[in-house]
């Protein structure tokens, strides 16, 4: 029968999706702004001004602006493929956000192997870019949509290596755990537990620089700015189709700040760790955030077998290096 | 293997003395001057479209119709003309008309007058959706001015 | 960007990088013959841009045609007109003051220090670097600023006349220049740190578009193309003109002949003409700006010269054919661009598109100057 638990566990549902959602759009919306606001500040102008004091209204104008378009879809696309792409590309944003805990208190699921269910999502995407660009019957699309598969399976790799010595660490996939494990204070946070790896800053820079190539961002973002040179893996579509594959960036780029926030700095946790909580976990990620958007102004792209001579070259060894480490060191003090 | 970790460390660093830049001018104010709302004071030699000058003392433009400037002008985008008042000594002057549409802005008219009639105005705002406003009578400006 | 043609035998095909760019490179069409990522033929298709300026010098007058020269090359316009008026005054044999011979060379010698700041933020746009190209443009501002304040033009100067220079310099322009120099000289180290020593940069420059110098010297290029291939060929310095033999600069050359060598060039020369501004700033003597008795009408004698000065892209040179009468017989006008550009086809066989794109930034091209 229907007892007040279930009622409850309804509601409870509810509210989570609703504001799950709403939180993830609106943050996806107002990270364009912010975007765009640090790209003017860099560079000594002021930005979007108009629409809105500060230009606060400015991704509510885009968002009509996108779904005003109409929606064309080009000679000999796979139909299906071609609409399902951009609805694809949004999904592993939003579902990853099921495992994320943002507090003591607020976790939608409390899942025992949260981060492998967070990277497993994370593949979706890539796939649904790679539908895009080939169901686009455009020849372009499909060798830049060629070129995003081998740009994140080359960066996938390390971020997967650094994320396995981590778990070295904590013993446990589940999130909740591994902040728990870094409460007290920033000399406990993983970033600086170097009792457990002396390459442990190194392990986040590598994080961070995989989760760049991974979100395609600057400096690896030739995928979308080929379209300077050649089409990109977007052309084909139009209003909001590719209106969601923004969207999708960007809510790729806030969860990967999330899961940065609680695998190296310590979730929810104060700093000095007076009163943790939820505020301490969105500063911290938006805080990462800045540093994604800072670092996509400040220099120009590489070239594609540069990216790649980097994940292989570079960061596999490191990360290989940083795994072998942690390992020893696990062996030899634990 | 001591190169390739000193070019390790070496890119690192140029990177982060290039994020260290944009941070400082994040902070910075900005150098834009947010027209319309600001706008710039012209320097005294900017040049706008052209003026007559009017002769304070009878109040009409100093022109004397000798047609130097419609001589000089690479375009051909001045016509003056002019007629002989009763009684004067000189030409004055009936119409002149500029054509901005085909102006480059050169100078060689003011350069060419030798009676100090031309001057270059400031304006620079100039923005209309009709042609005709561009086919500007100086004539009538000039006499309609303050 | 569109496929015009598949060739199924040997799997290549036509890439046709339009005439619309998104860089300021201006109207320029290449038809690349493409292998997968690798270029095999370059095609430039020029003319897009074509005015007929040398037939409207045989149309006009010699002062009519003075607008026109900085309709050429607009990020660089005073070189043009300083070859136009020092060919006619070449001809007609008018001495030129010493005043404005300096004045000429300061507002020359500031005209190239922006257009290589233009030249600089639109090679990293290109390579995908945003910011530095506001920052050129805010040091840009006050160059154009002080040309406005003496010229009253801020891109298309019509300053040089025969004989001369229109109006004179006052105090405010050479307070206003030396506080500009020294601003430019304190920034220098910023864009050294920001772009010359990134590693990203340097990974995208450094080693990429390789042109020898017999290559420079089969097609004729010359600024710093050729001067990025270890040879040292300036015209003020090989063949000078005006007044830089009194002034004390050196030539930037490097011998590795890639893109990072072209880049450092020119980055040299802004640092070299801010030398030479100075020097003309601290000798400027006093006297008029004008030449005394040049006729309204010029008809200079019958003859045939030319004159050639060191523009920011090259040697811009004008050869002018005078028969006696009001207009010239034959104006021809040495595009520098046209010859940096001609080099394109052979030195991107067998490159990388964007690497090819690199290339082409390093040149400096400006497609008006090209098309006249």
């Amino acid at each position: 029968m229907i007892s007040s638990d279930m009622i409850m566990e309804l509601v409870r549902l509810i509210l989570y999706v609703v504001g799950f959602l709403a939180f993830a759009l609106f943050n996806a919306a107002y990270l364009t702004l912010v975007e765009r606001k640090v790209a003017s500040w860099s560079q000594l102008r002021p930005g979007p001004i108009e629409v809105g004091t500060w230009g606060l209204l400015q991704p509510v104008a885009d968002g009509l602006k996108l779904l005003g378009k109409q929606i064309l879809t080009p000679e000999g696309a796979d139909l299906i493929l071609f609409k399902l792409a951009p609805v694809m590309v949004v999904v592993p944003g939003i579902l990853c956000l099921v495992t994320l805990p943002f507090s003591d208190t607020i976790a939608p699921r409390n899942f025992n192997l949260g981060l492998l269910m967070i990277f497993s999502f994370g593949a979706i995407g890539v796939f649904a870019i790679l539908l895009g660009g080939w169901a686009s019957n455009n020849k372009y699309s499909s060798i830049a949509a060629a070129r995003v598969v081998a740009q994140n399976i080359a960066y996938e790799i390390p971020m997967l290596l650094v994320v396995i010595s981590l778990v070295f660490v904590s013993r446990t996939f589940n999130l909740h755990t591994i902040v728990d494990q870094q409460m007290g204070g920033f000399w406990h946070w993983n970033v600086l537990n170097l009792k457990a790896s002396l390459m442990m800053p190194v392990a986040f820079l590598i994080y961070f620089i995989c989760m760049l190539a991974e979100t395609n961002r600057a400096p690896f973002d030739m995928v979308e700015a080929e379209s300077e040179l050649v089409a990109g893996a977007f052309t084909e579509y139009s209003g909001m189709g590719f209106g969601l594959f923004f969207v999708a960036e960007y809510l790729n780029i806030m969860v990967g700040c999330c899961v940065g926030t609680i695998l190296f700095l310590g979730g929810w946790d104060c700093p000095f760790g007076l009163l943790p909580g939820l505020h301490w976990f969105l500063i911290k990620m938006y805080a990462l955030c800045f540093a994604v958007i800072w670092v996509r102004w400040s220099f120009p792209r590489t070239q594609f077998y540069g990216l790649l001579n980097l994940s292989w070259k570079i960061l596999i060894p490191f990360a290989l290096a940083n795994l072998v480490l942690t390992a020893l060191m696990l062996k030899l003090f634990h | 293997m001591i190169i390739y970790f000193k070019e390790i460390l070496n890119g690192l660093y140029t990177l982060f003395v290039g994020m260290k830049i944009t941070m400082f001018n994040i902070f910075r104010r900005d150098v834009t001057v947010r027209y319309p709302y600001q706008s710039l004071q012209m320097t005294s030699r900017y040049r706008g479209h052209i003026d007559l000058i009017r002769d304070e003392a009878t109040g009409k433009p100093k022109c004397v119709v000798c047609l130097a400037c419609q001589r000089a002008c690479p375009s051909g985008c001045i016509k003056l003309d002019g007629a002989k008042a009763e009684g004067a000594a000189r030409k004055s002057l009936t119409s002149y008309e500029l054509d901005f549409t085909t102006c480059s802005l050169c100078g060689l008219c003011v350069e060419s007058c030798n009676f100090g009639a031309l001057e270059f105005s400031k304006q620079y705002n100039l923005a209309s959706m009709k042609k005709e406003d561009f086919k500007m009578d100086l004539l009538k400006r000039v006499l309609e001015k303050k | 960007m569109s496929i015009e043609a598949q060739s199924i035998l040997n799997e290549t095909f036509v890439l046709n990088l339009g005439p619309q760019h998104p860089a300021t490179h201006g109207v320029l069409r290449v038809k690349l013959t493409m292998d997968g990522e690798y270029i095999m033929d370059a095609d430039p298709v020029i003319g897009y841009g074509h005015r007929m300026h040398e037939k409207m010098g045989e149309n006009r007058s010699y002062a009519k045609f003075l607008p026109n020269t900085g309709r050429m090359d607009y990020i660089a316009a005073l070189f043009n007109g300083h070859g136009y008026v020092g060919a006619v005054e070449r001809l007609a044999g008018i001495t030129v003051p010493e005043r404005a011979e300096y004045i000429r060379v300061i507002t020359s010698e500031l005209n190239r220090i922006s257009s290589h700041l233009l030249w600089l933020g639109a090679f990293l746009v290109d390579l995908g670097g945003f910011t530095p190209l506001l920052y050129c443009f805010d040091d840009r501002e006050q160059i154009l600023d002080l040309l406005e304040s003496v010229t009253g033009s801020r891109l298309t100067f019509c300053y040089y006349r025969f004989g001369g220079v229109s109006s004179d310099i006052d105090e405010n322009f050479a307070a206003g220049t030396r506080t500009f120099i020294s601003r430019l000289r304190s920034r220098m180290p910023m864009y050294d740190g920001f772009v010359t020593k990134n590693i990203i940069f340097r990974k995208r420059v450094e080693g990429i578009g390789p042109i020898s110098a017999e290559v420079c010297r089969k097609y004729g290029a010359t600024g710093p193309v050729i001067r990025g291939s270890g040879v040292a060929y300036d015209v003020r310095k090989s063949e000078p003109y005006s007044v830089y033999p009194k002034f004390n600069f050196d030539i930037p050359v490097y011998h590795e002949c890639d893109s990072m060598a072209r880049y450092k060039v020119r980055i040299e020369e802004m640092v070299q003409s801010m030398r030479i501004i100075e020097q003309a700033l601290d000798t400027l003597p006093l006297g008029p700006v004008m030449a005394e008795k040049v006729p309204r009408t010029l008809k200079p004698a019958k003859g045939d010269c030319y004159y050639n000065v060191e523009s920011a892209r090259g040697s811009f040179g004008v050869r002018l054919v005078s028969d006696g009468s009001e207009n010239a017989y034959r104006l021809k006008l040495r595009s520098p661009c046209f010859s940096n550009m001609s080099l394109f086809r052979e030195c991107s066989a067998g490159m990388l598109l964007p690497d090819a794109l690199a290339l082409m930034g390093s040149l400096d091209l400006v497609i008006p100057d090209m098309d006249r």
